[in-house]
């Protein structure tokens, strides 16, 4: 009996990873295109989605190069986005109970897709069915996809005339957007007010990708101070948004 | 940025965001359980992409300015706002600025 649905949980799992996957894997087509418009080659391009793996850092790297920024900046931009990953690995490592190489490649694996599909589903065969065909399905897609944008962007010239600045910039909106209604979403709404206002204000007198770091302190002093949940839904007040900014 | 120069910020960025990943599989799960510490990285999060938003819309260098981008966000706020999937949303941003730029908006 308990195999029969062992069996069942597993197909969902793999359902579900296939298409999470081939959503995901699409939108490689804007990062290979738009890393290429930032100034990268195709080689760099392939080894940010081959190596550092991670969309949101991956955005943020190009959206640093782009802008003229320095390297440290883009680097220390990509490592921060790239945190959250660092909290997904002790809900993901019991359920995989990986180890040597397997547990590097595990890490490797260790994205939103991947932990979101592999913790929707029972502890055991289904749960890690959905973390590694999400995980291998993302991977192959995504790489797949960052070249072939990668070479479609080459092959457009002048950026702007496409708009495709623009959709730089959509891309980090629709990123962030799920953000502002799920977990934190007060605080999150009150971090992303004042993360754009210190963007801006600091981005005529830092160099460029330093504003975005800055914006990065306003989240660390907001999550670290502000009060526990219960509270935190409450509209923020003007004393909250002084002492981030 | 020299080519060398963006090779070492790729290789070193992927080698962070690596070590990062490696560090959430071999600490022990209470370390990282506190909910301040996983609300602070969510925020952290929050914050990077909102400025990055802000940035690449309006930023050119170290001015700002209002070009086809802003109203191109618009639009991807509006298909936002509507469940539009992510690549849609992308597009809808890249047409909407194309087309006011061949309409002779900077």
């Amino acid at each position: 009996m308990s195999t029969t649905t062992d069996r069942d949980d597993v197909r969902a799992a793999i359902r579900q990873a296939v298409s999470v996957a081939a959503a995901t894997g699409l939108y490689g087509v804007s990062f290979g295109a738009l890393s290429v418009v930032a100034g990268l080659d195709l080689a760099q391009t392939m080894a940010l989605s081959l190596l550092m793996f991670s969309g949101g850092s991956q955005f943020a790297f190009i959206g640093v190069v782009g802008s003229g920024g320095t390297a440290t900046a883009a680097v220390a931009t990509a490592g921060l986005l790239g945190v959250r990953n660092g909290l997904y690995g002790p809900q993901v490592a019991p359920l995989l109970g990986a180890r040597g190489v397997r547990r590097l490649v595990a890490a490797q694996l260790t994205i939103d897709e991947s932990t979101a599909v592999g913790t929707a589903h029972p502890p055991g065969p289904a749960a890690r069915a959905g973390f590694w065909w999400t995980g291998v399905g993302v991977f192959v897609l995504w790489n797949l996809f960052t070249l072939g944008g990668a070479l479609l962007g080459d092959a457009l010239g002048d950026p702007r005339r496409y708009g495709l600045d623009a959709a730089a910039a959509a891309a980090f909106l629709a990123l962030v957007w799920p953000r502002f209604s799920g977990r934190y979403a007060s605080l999150a709404r009150l971090v992303g007010g004042a993360a754009v206002l210190v963007a801006l204000a600091t981005t005529p007198v830092l160099p460029a990708g330093v504003p975005v770091l800055l914006a990065a302190a306003v989240a660390i002093l907001v999550g670290l101070l502000a009060p526990d949940d219960g509270r935190t839904d409450e509209p923020p007040g003007p004393g909250a948004t002084e002492a981030a900014a | 940025m020299s080519p060398t120069l963006t090779w070492v910020a790729v290789l070193v960025g992927a080698a962070v965001v690596f070590a990062t990943k490696l560090l959430g599989h071999l600490v022990p799960e209470h370390w990282l359980a506190r909910p301040r510490v996983a609300r602070t990285a969510a925020l952290v999060t929050v914050a990077l992409l909102s400025a990055l938003v802000a940035v690449q819309a309006v930023a050119q260098g170290r001015s700002l300015v209002l070009d086809a981008r802003l109203p191109a966000l618009a639009v991807a706020a509006v298909a936002l706002l509507l469940h539009a999937p992510f690549v849609v949303v992308v597009v809808l941003a890249a047409v909407t600025a194309a087309v006011l730029r061949a309409l002779g908006m900077p």
